[in-house]
């Protein structure tokens, strides 16, 4: 049984017992643990269920790339799922579930799959389920989706905080292993910024695991040397638990740190997002172990043997009483050593190799313990845990030789370099035969922008494997990434004994029949087997990407941080192939899962987009008014009073408007300023209307198109002086326009001596519209404002109630109408005056619907609703506006095209129903052709749409085909589930058609 | 070939499954063909199989340059919907969906149509109106949505924040029959197909040349030989104006890379498909229960498979804004495909000026939908030599009269 030893574990502190709880049970562990140590030390091996035949599954490895001991952790409104163990640093307190299954971990329902599983090889999905063809939906579907899944379903917002933070390196080192540490020291005594990361909360990575008995206090002062030498130097800073998740192009990092985790506390951020620039990137993220392929041993009980004894000595806890070795290498002895001296029983070291004449092997038998060459394993004994290992011979089909009882199996079928970070940005990599891994090829770095490596790679993530060698690797690269020298006083690192070449051992025994192939995990949370990937082949998913996708190896969780390597063997062996002519899978960011909540960091809820607010906003909110987002602006929809409804509100201000006077807050309008002695030549081209004829003190309605001739933004462009337009846009339009006009600046007209500016924010801007806004606005007292001094499409500058504003005569709703530009900072104190003073002449506040119905009754287009993006201004009766003495204007030649000027377009017309009804917005209207795909033929729409206050009746305007030469028509729209609607076809204009009302 | 059944599956795991035979044949290529159809996709492999199955025309041959189904088509986030607004848009699209509905019977291959049902969030004034309008013309284009209300929205998607304090959900347009399927199953079941009927499916063949003669093509150079046709179909994607430029001739296209990333899976939380267009994100939860996540494009043309962070971390705020109870998940994966926008962000389905040269791309980022569909339509321009009403639309000539068919009025991300 797997348990805590009563010594030993440098990274636990036996003074200080946490307690926590998995599935119910309430456990005790120590500081420094991780939930999976503390398991284990528990005596829980038994920990979740696979994801397709929801098999018992245990702890395999010590670090992130763990594929089975998943689990849920958290209280129900912090549920996250799908947390390793492995990496999980237990506090007291901890609540974990275990997951995919039901009713529960020992008794789990989806068990059953396992006794069917001969029938659900790789794929079987495609294959079945085809007939009847609703049953997918309604049945196979729902119950496949139930069983897969794994973790729960979280069903609370997140409660905890997020942060983002940025820096910049010159050199960023990610992994604090003896390389990372060693590389950043090199970095660093060459004066430059360095930032080295480290995803767990140790220094020195395997280092001291690694060393051999004697040399074990020498490593651990290698890591303490390196450490304070490093945090010696100002120019250095060190992160623990931070892991670099993604590397992008041109330098750009993202590195995660998980700042309470392990330590929840309010107040504090749970995860930390770092966006570090860097200029070098040193990858120092060491190497992973693999498993090899042998009958059952996806068992609770087998577990890496690097994992093994990272648990023995970090964490003093073992695996089992009884620990079988399995090996093709060296290096798995060192977890036979640390088990005898921990005290534990190892029978065996079973070594595929034919000799282990090495030096480690002659240490373990030394030691005492059996080593069995040229042997493997026949099949893993056990249910739900590991009871025994059969063995054979490595070169048979598994004839039984001799059976041991053990209760773990430590299993090492080599190491391969992480190498994900170098490959995210396009780093190539090499097959090395002797050492069967793939590494990178320093020759085919990422390269930036300059065509140099930005990217770099030591130690074991670089195949160099030995402390002392993967050092020395570490150094130079350091070096070189600061542009500096190796430095003459690092730290010594402990010799190790030379190790024999493994031999690789893709399958256990070799001539494994495929009863025992189907018994062989490769990939341990998605199940799938050695005879999965073989099946693979076998039907033609001859590229690795197919094999993946048909098999699902590797896309489980963990990535395939541990299957992948073996999968690609045994499809190499499948295909008769080389392992490097199949070639790997694409590594893709995140290194490890990056949370949600640290990628959104603080922007979320109000946060989570900037609320623009004018001036008046606090007005309007405590006047009740019901909001509107616009753009990322908020504007008032209508004011409702008491228990008026919307529609009732939008009524009573529309009328206000009419009869009496209305006030809006038009600070939203966007206000960009074309300054410069060619301006007039730019807003000539931006406009379809001549603008550089405007005189100082007018203003103008200009149309502007996109290239393809579109309407794209309209509104009033003043001018101010020879030199200088202020161009308003829609509230929406403000920046892409401001855009729009600087792209045509910059790359195209770049020798235009013309400069723009966004003043949207800087004034406010207040409409006082109706019969009686004149009498509001003198009762202020101030500059003239007679139709005389200030006519209609004029402008001045003046003062009024004090104020110093800006005064434009300019009109959105066919009546009287001012709108007043002031300072942004006064905007507020002047639009108290002017309520105040509006209320002796029935003045009422409206919004952006009354807005819309107004300038609906006098035939105005409003952006977005008469134009779509489909429409020209010639479809909308604005030919007008588009002068016809231009050479050219942004669109002007796309109009000519014969599309354009076809005279079947839709154009713009106003529309009565018969029965005074208002019709449905975005409504068709049909003719009764059919058209070249069977259905009614259209030949209309209704763009805007409303109940008219003024006319008491339903007004409408329309795209109609031919529309203006068919004044008069009654066309039928269409309805879903009710009669059509029946409109006669009219002028847009509904309201003061000879704009009588405007120019008073 | 061997029927896929529930009955062959026992049959064979009763052997071990030893007897299954390949998907597909790898031959080697002949030296000429009748139809040569560039880039193994889900719109090559479909258009060949509707030349075969609708027209007889079986001596074809596909060349791919690297894995079947390897570009966009195995890398999207496999939405199908029909709710376009326009009406040729709408035509092909739904021919497309209900193509879908019967695709697995079709092919005896289980792509995993899931009609699931699509939802369109409106969170703004301007979107109610735009969806409204998409439905009132879906009515009459035979495509069956509906605009549905706030609470409509909740019960079928009961994970949504529909009160969201900046951008609250005031309804959505929900097309019942839209869904998704399984990406590789429709490149794979369409490549199992054309196979079956003959037609040689040539991977690792780059096409590098278009050879030509008075006008016409009479085949192309490829990094396994020269290969002579009659025909030849360009259905390469982000790669259209790579070829276009082997055969002499422009496309209005652009290549920019356009994200996806995956959740790590749980259990089943979303039954339907949520777009989300005024904040930018969509999000569905796959049958192995990751949450399958996409945006908008990156901003800048490219064509490494790979984009920027940026990206993600603004789709990654407007999904978990939307959909709160994700904050505590995690992105397992993301990556990148090359998608072939053109001007009006609809199709190409067209003659070119080369003798029996076609093109087919520019469905940029939502073109899995429409496989069935396209290739259909492309069958029939190839054998015919002239559009049908699928695709007559789509020509080229359109660029030059100005008659877009601009589906971006609708909707802001097209998936
Ligand atoms: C992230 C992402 C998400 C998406 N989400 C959706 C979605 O939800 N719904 C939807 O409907 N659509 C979506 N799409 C779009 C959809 O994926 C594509 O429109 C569709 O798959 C295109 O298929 P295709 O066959 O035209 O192109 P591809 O699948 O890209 O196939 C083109 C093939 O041509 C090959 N090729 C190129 N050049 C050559 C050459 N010289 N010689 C030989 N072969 C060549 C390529 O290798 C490739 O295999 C998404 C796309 C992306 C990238």
């Amino acid at each position: 049984m797997s348990r805590r030893l009563t010594s030993g574990g440098r990274y636990i502190d036996r003074s200080a017992p946490q307690g926590f709880t998995f599935d119910g049970t309430t456990f005790e562990g120590y500081a420094g643990d991780t939930l999976a140590s503390a398991l284990l030390g528990a005596g829980v091996t038994l920990v979740g269920r696979s994801f397709k035949y929801h098999r018992p599954r245990g702890i395999l490895a010590a670090g992130p790339e763990e594929p089975n001991a998943l689990v849920a952790l958290g209280p129900k409104e912090r549920t996250e799922p799908n947390q390793r163990a492995t990496t999980t640093e237990l506090f007291d307190g901890l609540t974990a579930r275990s997951q995919n299954r039901w009713p529960s971990l020992k008794h789990d329902v989806g068990a059953l799959n396992q006794a069917v599983s001969k029938f659900l090889p790789a794929g079987f999905y495609y294959k079945t389920f085809i007939q009847p063809r609703h049953a997918w939906k309604h049945l196979f579907e729902p119950i496949i989706r139930r069983s897969a899944g794994l973790g729960p379903a979280p069903t609370h917002a997140d409660p905890d905080e997020y942060e983002h933070l940025y820096d910049t390196a010159d050199v960023l080192v990610a992994g604090g292993g003896v390389a990372g540490l060693t590389a950043a020291l090199a970095a660093g005594r060459a004066g430059k910024r360095v930032l080295l990361v480290e995803q767990m909360p140790h220094w020195g990575g395997r280092l001291v695991t690694d060393a051999l008995p004697d040399a074990k206090e020498e490593a651990g002062e290698t890591v303490a040397a390196l450490l304070s030498a490093l945090e010696a130097l100002p120019n250095v800073h060190l992160r623990t638990r931070t892991m670099c998740a993604g590397i992008y192009d041109h330098g750009y990092v993202l590195c995660h740190e998980r700042v309470s985790d392990h330590a929840p506390a309010a107040g504090i951020p749970r995860h930390r997002l770092w966006k570090v620039r860097a200029g070098q990137i040193v990858v120092a993220t060491g190497a992973i172990e693999r498993p090899i392929a042998f009958p059952m041993n996806d068992l609770p009980g087998v577990m890496l043997a690097g994992a093994v004894r990272d648990y023995v000595e970090c964490y003093g806890v073992t695996p089992g009483d009884t620990v079988v070795i399995v090996t093709n290498n060296d290096d798995a002895y060192r977890t036979a050593l640390s088990l005898k001296a921990a005290g534990i029983a190892v029978p065996a070291v079973v070594d595929a190799r034919g000799a282990a004449d090495g030096a480690l092997p002659a240490m373990a038998r030394a030691a005492g313990i059996d080593v069995r060459t040229g042997q493997g394993v026949a099949k893993v004994l056990g249910k739900t845990g590991v009871e025994g290992v059969q063995l054979c011979a490595q070169g048979s089909a598994g004839e039984v030789t001799d059976t041991i009882a053990c209760d773990a199996v430590a299993v090492s079928g080599g190491w391969s370099p992480a190498v994900n970070l170098w490959s995210h940005c396009g780093g190539k990599l090499r097959w090395r035969e002797d050492a069967a891994w793939f590494e990178p090829d320093a020759d085919k770095a990422p390269t930036g922008a300059d065509g140099r490596a930005f990217v770099a790679v030591c130690g074991a993530a670089n195949g160099r494997m030995g402390a002392r060698d993967a050092a020395t690797d570490a150094a130079g690269v350091g070096a070189a990434a600061a542009g500096g020298e190796v430095p003459g006083d690092l730290p010594g690192v402990p010799d190790a004994p030379e190790e024999a070449p493994l031999e690789p051992v893709w399958l256990m025994p070799a001539d494994a029949q495929i009863e025992a192939r189907e018994k062989m995990w490769l990939d341990f949370q998605n199940d799938v087997k050695v005879s999965d990937v073989e099946l693979a082949a076998r039907e033609g998913f001859e590229s690795v990407e197919h094999t993946k996708r048909y098999t699902t190896l590797g896309m489980a969780t963990d990535q395939g941080k541990t299957s992948n390597i073996n999968g690609l063997a045994i499809l190499a062996k499948a295909l008769d192939e080389g392992v490097p002519q199949v070639g790997t899978t694409t590594f893709r960011p995140p290194w490890t899962p990056l949370s949600f909540g640290s990628i959104v960091g603080e922007a979320k809820g109000s946060a989570f987009q900037p609320l623009r607010r004018t001036p008046m906003d606090s007005w309007h909110e405590a006047r009740g008014a019901t909001w509107e987002p616009v753009g990322h602006w908020r504007r008032p929809y209508c004011y409702p009073r008491r228990a008026e409804s919307a529609e009732e509100a939008v009524e009573r201000e529309v009328l206000a408007v009419r009869n009496h006077v209305g006030i809006l807050d038009a600070s939203t309008l966007g206000k960009i300023l074309v300054r410069g002695p060619d301006a007039g030549r730019f807003v000539d081209m931006l406009y379809t209307n001549m603008m550089s004829t405007l005189k100082p003190g007018r203003c103008r309605y200009g149309l502007m198109c996109s290239e393809n001739g579109f309407l794209m933004d309209d509104g009033v462009v003043a001018r101010i002086d020879e030199q200088t337009f202020l161009c308003h846009t829609t509230t929406g339009g403000a920046d892409r326009i401001h855009a729009w006009m600087e792209d045509w600046l910059q790359c195209e007209w770049w020798d235009w001596k013309v400069h723009t500016v966004n003043l949207t924010e800087a004034w406010g801007q207040i409409a006082v519209a109706g019969p009686k806004a004149r009498k509001v606005l003198e009762s202020l007292g101030g500059m003239d404002l007679s139709a005389e001094a200030l006519p209609f499409m004029g402008w001045a500058d003046g003062t009024l109630g004090g104020f110093d504003v800006r005064v434009y005569r300019i009109s959105f709703s066919g009546e009287l109408s001012f709108e007043i530009a002031v300072r942004a900072g006064q905007a507020r104190a002047l639009w108290d005056r002017l309520v105040a003073a509006g209320d002796a002449h029935g003045m009422a506040p409206y919004g952006t619907e009354a807005l819309h119905v107004l300038r609906a009754e006098k035939g105005f287009i409003m952006i977005g609703d008469e134009s779509d993006g489909t429409v020209i201004p010639q479809d909308l009766g604005l030919d007008w506006a588009i002068s016809k003495k231009k050479d050219d204007y942004l669109g002007k030649r796309a109009q000519a095209r014969m599309h354009m000027t076809d005279a079947g377009r839709w154009r713009l017309v106003g529309l009565e129903t018969l029965e005074g009804e208002v019709l449905p917005d975005g409504a068709y209207a049909v003719s009764n052709e059919k058209d070249e795909w069977g259905n009614t033929r259209t030949i209309g729409r209704v763009t805007s749409s409303y109940r008219s206050p003024t006319l008491n009746r339903g007004i409408a305007m329309a795209l109609v085909e031919k529309g203006p030469e068919r004044m008069g028509e009654v066309i039928d729209f269409p309805i879903p589930g009710a009669d059509p609607i029946a409109a006669r076809i009219v002028s847009p204009v509904f309201y003061d058609p000879e704009g009588e009302k405007q120019n008073v | 070939m061997r029927r896929y059944s529930a009955f062959a599956i026992v049959r064979e795991g009763l052997k071990h499954h030893m007897g299954w035979e390949r998907a597909w044949r790898s031959p080697e290529p002949k030296s000429r063909y009748d139809v040569v159809i560039v880039g193994a996709g889900g719109h090559g492999l479909a258009t060949a199989y509707y030349l075969g199955k609708n027209f007889g025309i079986t001596n074809v041959a596909i060349l791919e340059k690297g894995w079947l189904g390897g570009g966009n088509t195995g890398r999207n986030t496999t939405i199908i919907r029909s709710n376009y607004l326009q009406d040729p848009s709408a035509a092909i699209y739904e021919k497309s969906r209900s193509l879908y509905e019967t695709l697995s019977q079709e092919l005896n291959y289980n792509v995993m149509f899931s009609p699931r049902g699509v939802m369109m969030l409106a969170q703004t004034q301007h979107e109610v109106r735009g969806y409204k309008r998409t439905a009132f013309a879906n009515a009459i284009q035979g495509v069956k949505t509906e605009f549905v209300g706030p609470e409509r929205v909740k019960a079928l998607c009961p994970i949504l924040n529909i009160d969201g304090p900046r951008y609250p959900v005031l309804g959505a347009l929900w097309q019942a029959r839209g869904g998704t399927a399984r990406h590789d199953a429709v490149a794979w079941g369409y490549a199992r197909a054309c196979s079956e009927m003959g037609m040689d499916i040539i991977q690792q063949c780059e096409v590098t040349g278009i050879r030509q003669e008075g006008g016409r093509v009479t085949g192309v150079d490829t990094t396994k030989g020269e290969i002579g046709c009659d025909k030849l179909a360009l259905v390469v994607a982000g790669h259209s104006g790579r070829l276009a430029e082997m055969a002499g001739f422009r496309l209005p296209i652009e290549s920019v890379p356009l994200q996806a990333l995956v959740s790590e899976p749980i259990k089943p939380c979303m039954d339907v498909v949520v777009m989300a267009n005024t904040v930018h994100g969509y999000m569905s939860q796959s049958d192995k229960g990751e949450m399958v996540i996409g945006g908008g494009t990156d901003g800048y043309n490219a064509y490494t498979q790979r984009g920027s962070f940026q990206h993600v971390e603004e789709t990654v705020r407007a999904l978990v804004e939307t959909f709160p109870i994700i904050g505590r998940l995690k992105m397992l994966r993301q990556w990148g495909g090359i998608v072939d926008m053109t001007g009006d962000r609809s199709p190409i389905l067209s003659k070119t000026p080369v003798g029996g040269v076609y093109a087919n791309c520019g469905w940029g980022t939502g073109g899995f939908k429409a496989i069935p569909g396209s290739g259909w339509a492309m069958a029939e321009l190839v054998a015919k030599d002239a559009p049908g009403p699928l695709s007559s639309h789509f020509g080229l000539d359109r660029f030059r009269a100005g008659r877009f068919i601009d589906e971006s009025v609708a909707a802001g991300v097209a998936h």
